[in-house]
């Protein structure tokens, strides 16, 4: 838990291959004899040791990106398209999704943390034997090593008489617990790149920050990436190295999370910026108008023009913007990303 | 935080059925009554040699339907066997039956239904409309086509019996697993890489007991009934071997007579389906977690 907060900036090392490569991922899912484009086109690096933080609304494409990388989209209804993604170089589009390959990337090389701590672990089983579970199958370890490294697992989250704890269930844990818990299940493998889908969402405040610092000094002591779905721009000021701003099932800015905080160049993410209270100001909250679009709609123009307050002419005649550099490490998909405040 | 958010250590690991049990029985009379005719019926079944005061098919024609007297507490019947003592061989004809009947739908059922529900599509398909037909045919009428096909005797009512509550579980089973599938922590194994058949047998099987076990208590009750129905049909057990039904149907002739002769055993069943009902009605409402603190 030592050294919690922003990792170092010189720590995550740019100029390694990066840990997860996606190029034009698309996923469709087809739903009463139409076919919605969920994910479309996105591209993005998780680079070494990095915490790459996903930012959007709900319906936005996060969670679907990462079902993606991890092929476990349904199909049918669902089905990706096209796209690429290299995790240590190996593509995992190549892959069988229910061939034992990919079972070993999930969980071994790809941990995942999911939103609902509550209802993500299973009720009937003890916790030891849920930790024990990744363990086991990824590594091969026998009853007891598993049990004892179960054990420095927990302890390792912060779940002191870890021994004993092992034999309890689920329900004898509170929610910030049982987050710390699917945690250990997530790093129990030591993968490369943990993917935390809304980690705290259900987690009231002070746990939320106990369960980041957690989550955060875990991965750097694993010395693994970290890619954080949130809607908490305060979570993604203070952890994340690089942000993605995802609007409509694309990625419409991105950049270092200070560059992009200081200088949005979206329309979309300063809207989001507006959003967030800042202690010491007075002024009203201005919410962004108008409702996001339905997941998978397909647009002529820029998604985000019914609710744009910049548009341009070219915005409704164009067709939608593709992301392009803005500054170096910062790039926006917006005609107007070039004109000045 | 540790010790502050996990509070008392001994509290939070004394399981809490043994903390409430003795609160429920107090609260849910109903339950206590169903368990202890159930377990007095087990009782008598396990040990009816030793109980039963005569040998329940030992003839004699000189002590025919006697009345209830010191030495034939409910007398005896029209070829002079001890009432008492059919009665208590019968309780293990209407347990045996009942159990396996049931465990063996259960087993097969609970199986077809998880594949079902778990893999959809075309095995679905096949399984559920196989099931289907199976249903679409009256229990009591499938199980007296098998008990003709297949003869009388314990194992093939048991058998009949079986094939007729077989696509109740299946089709229960198929529902919990849609369910239970989509669940956060099914998707969680999935996403750390468990195969189709661990998630099946170790994530989903499990979590679809409680429902399992208050079915199969009800149905219990169910088996028995339609054993008596079978028997006193004449196409359940065969005689000598003494069942409840077979008891009442012989009973029957001699109503003007001696109407102990049916009701007693009658009333053995109404009980023995009655006390499976009480309990299985009781579990349902221990196991349902919405019920939780009502209690």
């Amino acid at each position: 838990m030592a050294g919690a907060g922003r990792p170092d900036p010189d720590l995550p090392e740019a100029d390694a291959a990066p840990t997860l490569s996606v190029r034009g991922l698309s996923t469709e899912f087809r739903a009463g004899g139409r076919v919605r484009r969920v994910v479309d086109d996105v591209s993005f690096d998780v680079k070494r040791r990095e915490i790459l933080a996903f930012v959007g609304e709900s319906g936005s494409g996060k969670s679907v990106t990462f079902l993606s990388v991890l092929r476990l989209i349904a199909d049918p209804p669902g089905r990706i398209v096209d796209g690429s993604v290299l995790f240590d170089g190996e593509d995992l589009m190549t892959l069988d999704p229910k061939g034992a390959r990919m079972r070993s990337i999930r969980g071994g090389g790809i941990g995942f943390v999911f939103q609902e701590p509550m209802t993500s672990l299973n009720p009937v089983l003890t916790i030891g034997r849920q930790i024990m579970e990744s363990l086991r199958l990824h590594l091969d370890m026998g009853r007891r090593e598993a049990r004892a490294r179960a054990a420095g697992l927990l302890s390792a989250v912060g779940i002191g008489d870890a021994e004993r704890r092992l034999g309890a269930y689920p329900h004898e844990f509170s929610g910030g617990m049982r987050q710390r818990i699917m945690i250990a299940i997530a790093v129990a493998c030591s993968p490369r790149l943990i993917i935390a889908d809304e980690p705290t969402t259900a987690l009231d405040v002070t746990t939320q920050a106990q369960i980041l610092e957690l989550l955060a000094g875990t991965v750097r002591d694993l010395g693994a990436s970290l890619v954080l779905i949130t809607h908490n721009l305060g979570i993604v000021a203070r952890y994340a190295d690089r942000i993605n701003v995802m609007y409509a099932g694309r990625i419409v800015e991105s950049g270092a999370t200070d560059d992009v905080f200081a200088d949005p160049r979206h329309p979309y993410t300063r809207a989001l910026l507006d959003c967030v209270p800042r202690l010491g100001e007075t002024r009203k909250l201005a919410p962004i108008a108008g409702q996001p679009p339905d997941a998978g709609t397909a647009f002529a123009h820029c998604p985000f023009l019914p609710r744009c307050a910049r548009a341009l002419p070219v915005c409704r005649t164009a067709p939608p913007p593709r992301l392009a550099d803005v500054a170096p490490n910062h790039s926006a998909a917006c005609h107007a990303a070039e004109l000045p405040e | 935080m540790d010790e502050a958010t996990t509070g008392s250590r001994d509290t939070a690991f004394t399981p809490s059925y043994l903390r409430t049990a003795a609160g429920i029985l107090r609260q849910r009379p109903d339950i206590a009554i169903g368990v202890l005719v159930i377990a007095v019926m087990v009782v008598l079944a396990l040990f009816a040699d030793l109980i039963a005061p005569y040998d329940p098919n030992r003839t004699s024609l000189l002590d025919s339907l006697m009345p209830m007297s010191a030495e034939h507490w409910l007398g005896t019947d029209s070829l002079g066997r001890d009432v008492l003592s059919r009665l208590i061989h019968g309780t293990r004809v209407s347990l045996q039956v009942g159990v396996f009947a049931v465990f063996s739908a259960a087993a097969v059922g609970t199986f077809l239904g998880l594949l079902a529900g778990y893999f959809r599509g075309i095995p679905d398909m096949i399984i559920m409309r196989l099931m289907d037909a199976l249903i679409s045919v009256p229990p009591i009428i499938l199980a007296i086509a098998l008990a003709a096909v297949l003869g009388g005797g314990v194992d093939n009512v048991v058998i009949a019996l079986a094939v007729a509550l077989l696509p109740t579980y299946a089709r229960v089973m198929r529902s919990l697993v849609l369910v239970i599938r989509e669940l956060d922590y099914v998707v969680s194994a999935r996403v750390a890489g468990a195969g189709p058949l661990r998630i099946m047998i170790q994530h989903i099987a499990p979590n679809c007991l409680p429902s399992l076990v208050v079915l199969m208590t009800l149905n219990m009750g169910h088996a028995i009934l339609a054993e008596a129905s079978l028997s006193f049909l004449g196409i359940g057990i065969t005689p000598p071997q003494a069942a409840w039904g077979a008891m009442v149907s012989d009973g029957y002739r001699y109503m003007l007579q001696d109407p102990s002769l049916s009701l007693i055993p009658g009333v053995c069943v109404i009980v023995a389906v009655l006390a499976f009902n009480l309990a299985g009605d009781g579990l349902r409402d221990l196991l349902d977690p919405r019920l939780k603190g009502q209690l």
